[in-house]
């Protein structure tokens, strides 16, 4: 038996859902929803996943954290912009248990490490699925999940291959690392550039982003934005596991994104078109904010950092076009 | 004197309705828009919102039609301007021609079509409400002088300047007219491009301070080349820029609109103008530049 006999999933999205569905299999879990509805529904139905893996698991539900069985791991798996909500429903509970985030981007560990005195394990995630209904989630990508200790809260490399075990026995691709930081940075560089463009733009990852040969080609901009956050990195002490520009040309070149009209739409266009506040600032956002502590010039990431922030603002419903 | 609008949009239509209230000016507009020529030539022209006005001016669709011109006003789009000039030219060719377009690089392009030139920037705003009629939002001079390069007479842009006056459009003439038009293109280029891309309008971009911090940048590289270029401006974009938060809180800029309607925006002619001209300074501008890019790739996902 795992040390991790009893599992607490915080927000059951896809990716909160995929959690469930697949460590419900070698330990006891809980989830805690938002909308009673939702947890109503999961009591009475349990959680199918469908696609990559075909099960069915029963699990504990509640919006309400003083019900849950005390767990050994928590893994907060809600959107990065409910984090510190997140946070707060734990905060004063379950003080023995390590606590893992899986958010986009960089910075949930660090609000999560401030508000209990948990363990903390923080990850990236390649896995993706969709949400068909508060009970059921097609698992679409079964690629790794990256798990790494995150040091100021004592969390060790053991901690982290704990964890790492429990989702390898639950059949989910799991890759422990030492330092995540390489690999978390290189995702984010990435990441903030291409969702940051795309959110502005409502254009999906498509070649334009990689191509450099007219001057308004966004291929300028991008390389742009990806000079400016591999400088942060180098300005921090972190050795890029992958270089962010090569990761941009070969995603609009391969497989599906490939023909444009089966572009990829990055999660912050996707919440931009929902008519929701995006992860900026867990994204581009964290890349400026740790600019500011190392003491680096991001000129480009400010403004478009910025300049999402009040697109972010439009979706407020005194804002009327 | 005969005066022909060239694109009567929701600016031409400001000048063809105020022009053709004076009755010794014979006022031509012409537009493709078949609607907006049939409903002007059926009940005639009418703003409303600043000023009340209703006037008849001959309104076609067919350029054949035009007579020979006095007077051009190019109001079009920008991306229009070359093939608007093109088409009209043969009753433009004895006239001086007068952009009042957005940003800048329409001159060039009315230089390449006729001999007389005139660069023109004006203030007053508007939208079509239907056809035939104009919502006239905001007030506002018009600057107008000799384009140098291929320049009508100064005594023809005090002519023109007099009877817009006239008719009520305050118009000034001047010898180099460049300081307005880069006041009110720096202006712009802060203001349309990023209201389009964060959809907010005019005054709820600017004070939202993380939009207005990449204004500001926008605009100092505009002053920046501005200076290079020996441009001595008429205000400065800044002062413009927070004189007009009150009274512009919740107007969509021109090319708000566009976006909001997936239309071509006039984004060469903005933020595109700027980086070009610093690209001949020798003045870097990466903000304006990433305005170019930014607007060129959300007009780009309307043909995905």
């Amino acid at each position: 038996m795992s040390r991790f006999g009893r599992v607490c999933v915080v927000g059951a999205g896809a990716i909160g859902s995929l959690c469930a569905g697949h460590l419900g299999q070698v330990a006891e879990v809980s989830v805690l929803t938002r909308r009673p509805a939702h947890a109503e529904a999961l009591l009475r139905d349990g959680l199918r996943v469908s696609g990559k893996s075909d099960l069915h698991t029963r699990v504990h539900a509640s919006v309400d954290p003083a019900t849950m069985p005390e767990p050994d791991l928590v893994i907060v798996a809600t959107k990065a912009t409910q984090i510190s909500e997140a946070g707060a429903a734990l905060s004063g509970r379950f003080p023995e248990a390590v606590v893992m985030t899986i958010q986009n981007g960089v910075g949930a560990e660090e609000i999560i490490h401030r508000l209990g005195p948990w363990e903390v394990v923080s990850s990236v995630t390649f896995m993706s699925g969709t949400r068909e209904s508060d009970t059921h989630v097609h698992y679409e990508l079964d690629t790794a999940t990256w798990i790494g200790p995150y040091p100021p809260s004592g969390a060790d490399h053991d901690t982290a291959l704990a964890v790492g075990h429990l989702f390898a026995d639950a059949g989910l691709a799991v890759e422990v690392l030492a330092d995540l930081r390489p690999a978390q940075w290189s995702k984010l560089i990435f990441n903030a550039s291409v969702n940051s463009v795309a959110a502005l733009t409502d254009l999906p990852h498509v070649a334009l982003y990689a191509r450099r040969d007219r001057p308004t080609d966004l291929g300028h901009l991008m390389f742009a934005l990806i000079e400016e956050g591999k400088l942060v990195a180098r300005e921090a002490g972190i050795e890029l596991f992958e270089d962010p520009w090569e990761m941009n040309v070969e995603a609009v070149s391969r497989g599906a994104t490939h023909h444009e009209e089966y572009a990829h739409v990055p999660s912050m266009l996707a919440d931009v078109r929902a008519g929701q506040k995006t992860e900026i600032d867990f994204i581009l956002g964290a890349v400026v904010r740790e600019a500011d502590r190392v003491g680096a010039d991001v000129p480009l990431s400010r403004a478009l950092y910025q300049l999402v922030k009040g697109r972010d603002r439009s979706h407020d419903d005194e804002v009327v076009l | 004197m005969r005066i022909g609008v060239i694109g009567c949009g929701a600016i031409g239509s400001l000048f063809a309705a105020h022009l053709a209230t004076l009755d010794d000016v014979e006022v031509w507009a012409y537009d493709v828009s078949k609607a907006h020529v049939d409903a002007i030539n059926q009940a005639g022209l009418r703003l409303t919102g600043v000023g009340e006005v209703h006037s008849r001016p001959r309104a076609i669709a067919d350029p054949a039609e035009l007579p020979p011109l006095d007077f051009g006003i190019v109001a079009t789009k920008g991306m229009f301007t070359g093939s608007a000039v093109q088409a009209t030219v043969t009753a433009l060719a004895n006239a001086a021609v007068c952009s009042v377009q957005n940003g800048v690089g329409n001159e060039e392009i009315i230089a390449e079509h006729v001999a007389k030139v005139i660069r023109g920037t004006t203030f007053p705003a508007g939208h079509m409400l239907e056809p035939g009629v104009v919502q006239w939002d905001t007030g506002g001079k018009t600057w107008i002088g000799p384009f140098e390069p291929s320049p009508a007479s100064m005594d023809e842009v005090t002519a023109l300047a007099d009877t817009l006056t006239r008719s009520g459009m305050e118009t000034v003439a001047l010898p180099d007219a460049r300081g307005a038009q880069w006041t009110k293109l720096i202006f712009n280029a802060a203001s349309n491009a990023l209201c389009s891309l964060t959809l907010l309008p005019h005054g709820r971009a600017c004070v939202h301070e993380d939009v207005r911090w990449v204004m500001d940048r926008v605009i100092e590289e505009g002053k920046l080349v501005a200076e290079a270029l020996g441009v001595e401006m008429e205000m400065d974009p800044a002062d413009l820029l927070e004189s007009s938060i009150e009274v512009a809180f919740e107007h969509k800029p021109s090319m708000l609109q566009d976006v909001l309607a997936r239309r071509a925006t006039e984004i060469d002619m903005l933020n595109g103008g700027i980086v070009r001209f610093g690209e001949e300074t020798g003045i870097p501008t990466p903000f304006n530049r990433t305005a170019w890019a930014l607007v060129r790739g959300l007009e780009a996902s309307w043909k995905l």
